[in-house]
């Protein structure tokens, strides 16, 4: 049943079909990719200075992240994984929280008030029923809010992708699956995650559409998922997108792509780098050029290295502190704890 | 003042709760069957089917997906048919539900109820007995409560649904239509973390929870007609447990046993009977006895007894601290 992945930005920047969004639209998605790769690249030196701890990086999948997060409406909510940074800061989900979480800090997952952005999660799979659970919690309170959710295609093998799709399409919730089928599940191939075709036939056996899309091309993600945000909103229900990308990089700091798989992949896939085909499209409509392209990685670095400040400022956590986000009131007995450790240390 | 059981009482409070449009109540069968223990009868006639809400059978969609619910702002109430059938949620429960308030630093929390039937005593199927409040008492940020009267399956249930964190609510299943008793009509709560004193006495303190408590009152009766003073104390809650309360009776009574039927090893009377010791060992005049299930599998209706705590099994434990 499998078609083609849908396409509107070939390689080599032709467009094909209408032009989804106005061309100023396309270079600020451009200019988002630009900034998440200037993070992404300084996020793996920090940890590789110590600065950070285990990082996930995410090159190569900037077009899938900024496609389907630049979908969204600011009162929709975005439910995502470690591997998602770039569509998270898209939201409003500020790049000094994103780094201070990966210091090592609880509080990088305080997103800004009205920012509708949960924290990472780091389980595999468990957060896609979040984001159904609360697209349905928008309908019960009259709202037209929508709700998406990212993941990889190793989730999908979870028991819980299973629950979330179900639920979503039995009770019809405005939810957006949003899989960025990277290739990769740490060591393993998708091959080795599922026997299906394609993880989008799976919305079938859900009675939920699915789709298939280029998810190294911005504007076919934007589109998609603009077409599955807006029928979600209508109360016409979930639907599944596959965005097709891939893994440059490791899939954390801690393991070595070599030992899994084959150099020249990955080399086939940076021919398909998402940054190059949206800058060519933009340069051929004369919207882009040399200096822009320097005046954007200029003020991505700044940006970067702003971010990175903010974050490197927060003092870490005292012993008090570690209390006094359990509960809204710690109990008696977290309040016998801290002064045990305020008396006693370690 | 109305005249209800443990079942009734918690119908009771969930009909006030959902008088609030931010409560839902979803789960298997809760709706048109009211629930496998009819808990929730005529509570979807009451408040549509979007409120009281029919789920498909998986326990872990049904927490994640109240999890969602709560992070937006409602304050969901799941219900899991039984503890055995509580397992397959744990991931949420553990990995969302108690840590999103801390990874969040306040920003997101999860004020959702778990309601649980749980406990052994009436031969139901296997995996239908199950006593593991250890569990989740053992998960940080989650509050455990464990209601043993009509009056407090009322206001438990509805100190939980008015509570900012999440909270297990444990319903003993033979308490279900055990016991009747006068509930006060309309809303009204009784405290988390506020243990009741059931029986005052001298000579010994008996902890107890759940079913146990009923069975420790009887134990009470029993003794006090020969002359022993027991002194009988319902925790209520778990997570936080009334430590206050205890330590002062055992520092009265000198004497002190557990009951619960859940496995003795790592069993909730372990983290008592080691929070005595620490704060009134020196009014210790024996050691102090815990009456519990064993460590096995519940044994299936036909020798559930040799595993539930009986009456009996209490008096004797404390007789055997009064001879300590």
């Amino acid at each position: 049943m499998s078609a083609e992945p849908q396409q509107l930005l070939a390689p080599d920047g032709t467009l094909h079909g209408d032009l989804p969004l106005p061309l100023g639209e396309i270079s600020r998605l451009y200019r988002a990719m630009v900034v998440a790769r200037v993070f992404d690249g300084k996020c793996s030196a920090m940890q590789r200075q110590g600065r950070l701890a285990t990082y996930a990086p995410y090159e190569g999948q900037e077009a899938a992240q900024i496609g389907a997060a630049s979908a969204l409406e600011a009162s929709d909510w975005l439910v995502a994984s470690y591997r998602d940074a770039a569509a998270m800061a898209l939201r409003g989900y500020p790049w000094s929280n994103l780094i201070l979480g990966r210091t090592g800090d609880e509080r990088g997952g305080h997103a800004p008030e009205g920012v509708r952005v949960l924290p990472p999660s780091i389980t595999v799979g468990g957060h896609m029923i979040h984001a159904v659970g609360i697209a349905w919690a928008e309908r019960l309170k009259g709202t037209d809010a929508v709700a998406l959710t990212m993941f990889g295609d190793g989730a999908t093998s979870e028991g819980d992708f299973h629950e979330a799709m179900n639920f979503a399409a039995v009770f019809a919730t405005p939810t957006v699956f949003f899989c960025q089928n990277n290739g990769w599940a740490i060591s393993l191939p998708t091959s080795r995650q599922t026997a299906a075709e394609t993880i989008a036939d799976k919305a079938v056996g859900y009675g939920m559409t699915g789709l298939v899309v280029d998810g190294n091309d911005v504007l076919a993600v934007h589109e998609a998922v603009r077409r599955a945000v807006s029928t979600a909103r209508a109360g016409e229900g979930p639907t599944l997108i596959e965005a097709l990308t891939y893994r440059i990089g490791p899939h954390t700091t801690t393991d070595d792509p070599g030992r899994y798989r084959d150099p020249a992949e990955v080399e086939s896939w940076r021919e398909r780098d998402p940054l190059r085909r949206v800058r060519r499209f933009l340069e051929t409509q004369g919207a882009w050029d040399e200096d822009a392209q320097a005046a954007a990685e200029h003020d991505a670095g700044l940006e970067a290295e702003a971010a990175v400040a903010a974050a490197e400022m927060v003092a870490a956590l005292d012993g008090d502190e570690i209390f006094s986000a359990m509960y809204a009131v710690p109990t008696i007995h977290l309040e016998e704890q801290r002064a045990r450790l305020r008396r006693d240390g370690r | 003042m109305a005249d209800l059981t443990v079942a009734r009482a918690l119908t009771d409070a969930l009909d006030i709760a959902l008088a609030d449009p931010a409560v839902v109540l979803l789960g298997e069968d809760v709706g048109a069957t009211g629930g496998v223990f009819r808990v929730s009868d005529g509570l979807r006639e009451a408040h549509g089917p979007d409120r009281v809400i029919d789920t498909p059978v998986a326990e872990s969609g049904i927490v994640g997906a109240a999890f969602g619910m709560a992070v937006a702002g409602m304050r969901p109430i799941a219900e899991i048919q039984f503890m055995g059938f509580s397992y397959p949620a744990l991931d949420q429960v553990i990995n969302h539900v108690g840590r999103v308030r801390n990874r969040s630093r306040h920003r997101f929390t999860a004020p959702l109820v778990i309601r649980i039937p749980y406990g052994a005593g009436i031969g139901a199927a296997e995996h239908h007995s199950e006593s593991a409040e250890a569990i989740y008492t053992h998960i940080p940020g989650l509050k455990v409560v464990v209601p043993s009267t009509p009056h407090d399956a009322k206001g438990l249930l509805l100190a939980a649904v008015a509570d900012d964190d999440p909270v297990i609510f444990l319903e003993p299943i033979r308490l279900y239509r055990a016991v009747r008793a006068e509930v006060p009509e309309g809303p009204f709560t009784v405290p988390i973390g506020a243990a009741r004193l059931v029986v005052g006495g001298e000579d010994v303190t008996v902890v107890a929870y759940g079913a146990m408590v009923r069975e420790a009152e009887a134990a009470a009766a029993e003794l006090a007609a020969s002359g022993t003073s027991v002194e009988v104390i319902d925790l209520r809650s778990l997570v936080p447990w009334d430590v206050e309360a205890v330590v002062e009776s055992v520092r009265r009574t000198g004497r002190a046993v557990i009951v619960h039927e859940a496995p003795r090893t790592t069993g909730f009377g372990a983290e008592i009977v080691a929070t005595i010791q620490e704060h009134a060992l020196y009014s210790l005049r024996a050691p102090i006895e815990r009456v519990t299930g064993w460590d096995t599998v519940v044994p299936l209706r036909r020798a559930e007894h040799h595993y539930v705590p009986t009456r009996a099994a209490i008096a004797a434990a404390v007789v055997r601290a009064m001879e300590g």
